[in-house]
C-alpha cells in the first residue's frame, strides 16, 4: 500500500501541469487511481460565483484517467489520451476539494478504456463523469 | 429620401470591441492562470496559449498536458459562444462591458459535455484555437473547436461541446 502511494506521488510530481493545478495523488494501484485537487482562487472560471472552471476539472480527469492506465498490471510503458469526454452534471461547490476516481476497466493490445467520476464533499451527487480511450505502449 | 446613418469612426469601433473582449477574458481567473489570450479580426476570435513549462504533461517527450489542451479548447469554445451571443447588444450600444463590475458581466454559457480528440502530440510551443458555433439556440448551443500549432491544416486537437445558454436578462 505504501508502495502504491509512493508511485502515485512520483507520477504526479513528474507532471509540471498537474503540480501547477495543485493535484494531490491519493492512490494508484491495479488500474485504479484517486487524485484530489484542493480549491484555489486561480482555478475559478466564474468570478461571480467562485465556481471552478470546467477546464480545471478536465485536467484533473485527464490526469486521473492516465494514472489509472499507468498503474494497470498489464501495461509496460507509457500512455497518451486518444479521446476524453466529460459530462458536467453540476457546478462544484466553491471552497471544496474535488476528488477524481478513475478505473481502467478494459485493456486491449493497443487501447485502454477508462471511466472516471469527480466528487466534492456531497459524494452522492457527482460533479462530473468522464469516459476515455488511451494508447497502450508496451503491453505485457 | 431617407438619410443613412454615417458609419462610426474605425477607432471607436475597434476600441469598443477590444475593450469588451478584454473585459470578458480578464474576468475569468483560470484564463489568466493558463496565460491564454484572444485576438480578434472583426467578430472572429482566435485563442492563443503561449507555451510555458507549467503546461507540460509529459516531461520525457516533452509534450503539453492533455488537460491544458482540453481547457484551452473549452475556454475558446465558451468565449466564442459568449462573444457571438453578446455581439448584437455590444454593437447596438446596449451593453457596456468596459465599465461593468465583474459581478455585472452577463452570465456565461454552461458546459453540458465536452469531448476532446487528441490528434497529435502537443509540442512545447504556442498553440492556437478557433471555434465554430454549429447551432446557437435560445437554450442550447453546439460548438466545434480546432487547435493547431505550426500548421493550420495539421490540427493537434479538436473538440465538440454542448452548452446551456444563460437565461435572458429580465427587462
Amino acid at each position: 500500500m505504501a508502495d502504491h502511494t509512493r508511485l502515485a506521488r512520483q507520477f504526479i510530481e513528474a507532471l509540471p501541469h498537474s503540480v501547477m493545478l495543485g493535484m494531490e495523488p491519493q492512490q494508484m494501484a491495479d488500474g485504479e487511481a484517486i487524485i484530489s485537487m484542493p480549491y484555489r482562487a486561480e482555478l475559478v472560471g466564474d468570478p461571480v460565483t467562485g465556481v471552478i472552471h470546467g477546464g480545471a476539472v478536465s485536467a484533473l480527469m485527464d490526469t486521473c484517467c492516465g494514472a489509472a492506465v499507468m498503474c494497470h498490471p498489464d501495461i509496460g510503458g507509457g500512455t497518451a489520451t486518444i479521446d476524453l469526454r466529460i459530462d458536467y452534471m453540476r457546478t462544484a461547490t466553491p471552497g471544496q476539494t474535488i476528488v477524481a476516481r478513475a478505473t481502467c476497466y478494459h485493456m486491449t493490445r493497443s487501447v485502454a478504456f477508462v471511466r472516471a467520476v469527480a466528487l466534492d464533499e456531497d459524494t452522492d451527487n457527482p460533479v462530473a463523469t468522464a469516459t476515455g480511450a488511451f494508447t497502450v505502449e508496451g503491453r505485457k | 429620401m431617407s438619410i443613412r446613418k454615417r458609419p462610426e469612426p474605425v477607432q471607436v469601433v475597434k476600441q469598443r470591441r477590444d475593450a469588451a473582449l478584454k473585459a470578458l477574458a480578464g474576468a475569468v481567473p483560470y484564463i489568466g492562470f493558463l496565460g491564454i489570450e484572444f485576438e480578434r479580426r472583426g467578430d472572429e476570435l482566435t485563442g492563443i496559449m503561449p507555451f510555458k513549462h507549467e503546461l507540460i504533461g509529459n516531461p520525457l517527450l516533452p509534450a503539453l498536458h492533455g488537460g491544458a489542451t482540453a481547457a484551452f479548447l473549452e475556454i475558446t469554445a465558451v468565449m466564442t459562444l459568449n462573444w457571438a451571443h453578446l455581439w448584437d447588444d455590444l454593437e447596438a450600444g446596449k451593453l457596456d462591458l468596459e465599465n461593468a463590475a465583474p459581478a455585472d458581466l452577463p452570465r456565461l454559457p454552461k458546459t453540458v459535455d465536452f469531448t476532446v480528440d487528441y490528434l497529435r502530440t502537443g509540442l512545447p510551443r504556442d498553440a492556437y484555437a478557433r471555434a465554430r458555433i454549429t447551432r446557437a439556440g435560445r437554450r442550447y448551443a453546439s460548438v466545434q473547436v480546432e487547435a493547431w500549432q505550426d500548421n493550420r491544416d495539421r490540427l493537434y486537437a479538436q473538440a465538440m461541446g454542448h452548452f446551456v445558454m444563460p437565461a435572458p436578462a429580465r427587462e
